[in-house]
């Protein structure tokens, strides 16, 4: 079976610029919605001291991950921020006392079983760190009795444009990488595991062979560079040749896929306990001077992180995450989450008016699920639901490429979404009666 | 705080418009047009600014009375312009081919809602209307080079039993239409097109195949199949007409059902028909046929699974 891609431009400057760990701000705002899920609830109090690691806020749901503080000071407030996704999320703000002081609970943590390893994973805070933010310990916690998987694959494909810091991971940490791989194969006895890496950067896919070596069950698979190469069913059928079905996750076709970031953060987390509080940031765009990858702890602001990579002028757009999937920030001040693998600044950025669509079929030979973008764009124009599932919108991963390619500027990419909600919004409807 | 702009993702897009893939497709056909002026003198030129003046004005004025956006700018009323133009002899009256434009562009263009929206091609069916309209005059063709000679010679086609060498055939040195005659020309387009990733190659290869193997049957030899791929229209249609993204289906697989289909149709017409060239009614009957082509090619989708018959909803 052959998968339409589309070739984006790579824009991977901040590639060779070796992650820089930036001193720890005066301020942070912690989100408590760091995840795809369920967010948290504030365990802490207006005027409580926090230390590094300590945790901030929590949840009883599964579909969940508790989130730490990334500084040592104290509460200054738990206020309402807009989050990107448009909703009002509740926010711890923590101010920091410069101590640096490192929370009590953080020490190495001892794993001798499938339960307590996952259960170390829930309490790390980890959540997929490729940008979708997804729990990893809901990911991992499979139940072993129904369906053991065959494959873990790592994720390192990176195939968003401008994006590096799964890149520096591999260059700076691929021992820990290989280290988390050794621990989820072990706890959850999967047997194999295949590393996909873009072939656009030869440089980690010979690192991470080297490091693989002496472990057969572990091989790395040089992909083509090619868009979405890194969503998830894609990479599958790309790594081990499965194809997911229609509504079902990875794991029913024996796979489980985890970022090459997340699976150096689980090694990381086993040997020190130090929870989720930092993560590594690519910072790029046309108006950055020096793209640049940093370590920078959750909830610093976007404003005080692109200093250091110095701007020639001031950004008329901000986005977190890939210009592909990635979301726009509403100000300067966002506060990092840990979803967030980039910041990327531009100013004059070309503006295209929306033509009428000329049935090219571009978006039809770019989309991965192999959908008709420009179909689903008509049917959801006229609200024909039916049509809609027909053409197996659901099926739609958002990544972009559609809107990308599109001559007549149409965001197609949206409509689909769009369309989405408007068929689970029927769903509902019809549920209600 | 400066405000900074708000859109849904992707943050980028491909630098491909709509103006740029029309451009592409009007340097494609600069060829042909080369080799028509040098053919058919001058008045190939004159006609073709005509055309082109003429459909950009109706353009432009069709979409102010109906009070629409201006889509001048696009380009697509030059390229229909210089498609039509090319669809004509060059003795053809000016006037006549203004009508053509009208048709062109107001009735099969515009109002069924303009680029994109259209179900026929234009220029087919501006060529259809004049065909049926001024039957002599579009069948009146001049020998290459008769800008040289000071009376005018009417010849033949080689369709409608002219005498042609292959070799004439596919330099253009013949009697046609006026854009049609050079295949090497228009190949020349056809392959610019296919590079720039404008056009699939899918369906001018199984127009122009489908013709080629259907004509070793009809004509018993392979140069007169090779006749019939280089005269008339096939190359013209094949490459430029049938390859009109309003009018033809969407997918690989639909593309090659329009091409076997129009290669098919126009073999039919020039054998059995009392017309001697069929491509125009093989792509203006294929253009009608595309949303059942498109509805019957809908492709599957990755990891789809079918929906169980006589299952829930």
């Amino acid at each position: 079976m052959f998968l339409h891609s589309v070739k984006l431009p790579h824009f991977k400057h901040s590639a060779e610029s070796e992650t820089v760990e930036l001193a720890l701000p005066e301020k942070v705002t912690i989100s408590m919605a760091q995840h795809l899920g369920v967010p948290c609830k504030p365990t802490v109090k207006v005027g409580d001291k926090v230390k590094i690691g300590d945790i901030i806020g929590d949840s009883d749901a599964v579909m969940s991950a508790p989130v730490h503080s990334s500084i040592s000071g104290t509460v200054a407030e738990i206020t309402e921020v807009l989050h990107i996704s448009g909703k009002n999320m509740q926010s711890v703000v923590i101010e920091n006392d410069g101590k640096n002081e490192i929370s009590d609970g953080v020490h190495p943590v001892k794993v001798t079983n499938r339960e307590e390893f996952l259960k170390a994973v829930r309490n790390s805070g980890s959540i997929g760190l490729g940008g979708a933010g997804f729990p990893t310990s809901i990911k991992l916690g499979f139940d072993p009795k129904e369906k053991k998987p065959d494959y873990l694959i790592i994720n390192g494909a990176e195939c968003e444009p401008y994006i590096t810091s799964d890149y520096r991971c591999f260059m700076e940490e691929g021992e820990d990488v290989l280290e988390g791989i050794k621990l989820m194969m072990k706890y959850l006895e999967i047997p194999a595991c295949v590393i996909g890496i873009e072939k656009n950067k030869p440089k980690a896919i010979e690192k991470m062979k080297q490091l693989c070596a002496g472990t057969p069950e572990i091989t790395v698979k040089a992909l083509k560079s090619s868009y979405p190469q890194g969503a998830e069913k894609t990479l599958i059928y790309s790594t081990v040749g499965r194809v997911v079905k229609e509504g079902q996750l990875p794991l029913s076709s024996g796979c489980i896929v985890i970022n090459s970031s997340t699976a150096a953060f689980i090694a990381q987390y086993i040997r020190t306990g130090m929870p989720l509080v930092r993560r590594r940031i690519t910072v790029d765009g046309n108006i950055v001077k020096k793209p640049s990858n940093f370590i920078v702890p959750v909830g610093m602001s976007i404003g005080e992180i692109v200093y250091h990579a110095q701007l020639s002028e001031k950004p008329d757009r901000i986005i977190l995450g890939g210009p592909m999937m990635g979301a726009c920030a509403f100000d300067i001040d966002y506060p990092i989450s840990k979803t967030n693998n980039a910041v990327l600044m531009f100013a004059n950025s070309p503006v295209y008016e929306p033509t009428a669509c000329i049935r090219c079929g571009k978006c039809t030979r770019a989309c991965s699920m192999n959908l008709l973008p420009t179909e689903i764009e008509h049917a959801f124009d006229v609200k024909d639901a039916a049509m809609l599932e027909k053409l197996k919108v659901n099926l739609c991963v958002n990544c972009g490429a559609c809107s990308f390619v599109c001559p007549a500027k149409h965001n197609i990419a949206e409509k689909n979404q769009l369309a989405k909600f408007f068929l689970r919004e029927i769903k509902l409807k019809n549920e209600g009666k | 705080m400066a405000k900074l702009i708000i859109e849904p993702s992707p943050h980028i897009k491909s630098p491909v418009t709509t103006q740029k893939i029309m451009l592409c497709v009007i340097i494609a056909l600069l060829p042909a047009l080369g080799v028509s002026m040098w053919v058919f003198g001058l008045r190939a030129l004159l006609m073709t600014v005509v055309c082109c003046t003429c459909c950009v004005f109706f353009e432009w004025a069709s979409r102010k009375i109906m009070k629409r956006d201006n889509t001048i700018s696009d380009l697509s009323a030059v390229v229909t312009g210089m498609l039509l133009a090319f669809n004509l002899p060059v003795t053809l009256p000016f006037y006549m081919a203004v009508i053509g434009c009208f048709v062109s562009i107001v009735i099969v263009k515009q109002f069924f809602g303009g680029i994109g929206q259209n179900f026929a091609n234009p220029a087919i069916a501006g060529r259809i209307v004049l065909m049926l309209s001024f039957t002599s005059y579009m069948t009146t063709w001049v020998e290459p080079f008769y800008y040289n000679n000071t009376t005018l010679v009417t010849s033949s086609t080689p369709l409608a039993g002219g005498e042609a060498s292959l070799l004439d055939l596919f330099i253009g040195t013949t009697g046609g239409c006026l854009g049609e005659t050079s295949a090497l020309a228009l190949l020349i387009g056809g392959i610019f097109l296919v590079v720039m990733k404008i056009i699939s190659p899918a369906t001018p290869l199984c127009f122009i195949g489908t013709v080629f193997l259907l004509s070793i049957f009809q004509t018993g030899s392979l140069e007169g199949a090779l006749a019939a791929i280089l005269s008339g229209g096939v190359m013209l249609g094949a490459i430029f007409m049938a390859t009109d993204y309003s009018t033809t289906p969407m997918t690989t697989k639909g593309k090659i059902i329009f091409g076997i289909g129009c290669g098919l149709i126009t073999v039919l017409i020039r054998a059995f028909g009392t017309m001697p060239e069929g491509v125009s009614y093989s792509i203006l009957l294929m253009n009608i046929l595309t949303p059942l082509i498109d509805r019957f090619t809908v492709p599957k989708a990755f990891g789809a699974v079918k929906p169980q018959k006589g299952g829930k909803k």
